[in-house]
């Protein structure tokens, strides 16, 4: 089975990715998908979000991320791509997908694959405002979303 | 042993990446010698609750030892997604 853990700094098309996990995916009764795109946290200021990550650890704790998630919710297949560098504000950054025979384990794996990959993958925000830039700060409750799995 | 920072640690440190020689058994024993290199790695160092560390790529506690251990990396908690 692919692996479906792509990071790369290049736009992608949600739809194609999407058309290809199903296919991949044949057989399942319930494919969910998410899609993360970059917001205006700045208030209407926002002129980019800069993505910095760490090569290498970041596939692999995408990998064993998404490896827990098959095995916990019994998943068919499951997919996550990571968009890194600089974004425009409206631009898709990440998307996740998931298979399964039942959605409930679809939803479910789709929910814990995004609360990992929130604050167990190597990724850091930037934004970039006409004033300068700033770190997004993670929040508590990013690790507290945790807790529930 | 090669250290890698990323952002803000990298930016505060002032490098992405060193080789240090080291007697450290543990990534905190580790992060104490880091904050005696210079003040730039003591005032990056300095609030550890904002510090994560990885040893050869995967997440670990400050106990984690060192044993074996090539590339161990520092940074702020992340915020993907």
């Amino acid at each position: 089975m692919a692996e479906h853990v792509h990071v790369h700094a290049e736009p992608f098309d949600q739809g194609a990715a999407l058309n290809a996990f199903s296919e991949a995916a044949a057989g399942a009764g319930a494919i969910v998908s998410f899609t993360g795109v970059t917001r205006d946290v700045a208030d209407g200021d926002m002129v980019a979000m800069e993505i910095e990550h760490y090569p290498g650890m970041t596939e692999r704790a995408l990998s064993d991320i998404r490896a827990e998630a098959m095995e916990r919710f019994k998943l068919t297949d499951a997919m996550v791509i990571h968009r890194h560098g600089r974004l425009a504000p409206g631009e898709v950054i990440m998307m996740v997908a998931t298979a399964s025979k039942h959605r409930a384990d679809a939803f479910q794996g789709a929910e814990f694959l995004m609360d990992y990959l929130k604050s167990r993958a190597p990724f850091w925000k930037r934004e970039i405002t006409a004033r300068g830039a700033d770190w997004v700060a993670a929040k508590d409750e990013d690790e507290a979303a945790l807790d529930r799995w | 042993m090669d250290l890698r920072y990323f952002a803000w640690l990298r930016e505060r440190i002032g490098t992405g990446h060193e080789v240090v020689e080291t007697q450290a058994t543990t990534v905190a024993e580790l992060i104490e010698e880091l904050k005696t290199r210079s003040d730039a790695h003591a005032f990056a160092l300095s609030d550890l609750k904002s510090v994560r560390a990885a040893v050869d790529q995967q997440l670990v506690s400050f106990d984690a030892s060192l044993e074996g251990a090539r590339e161990v990396a520092l940074f702020p908690p992340m915020t993907g997604g």
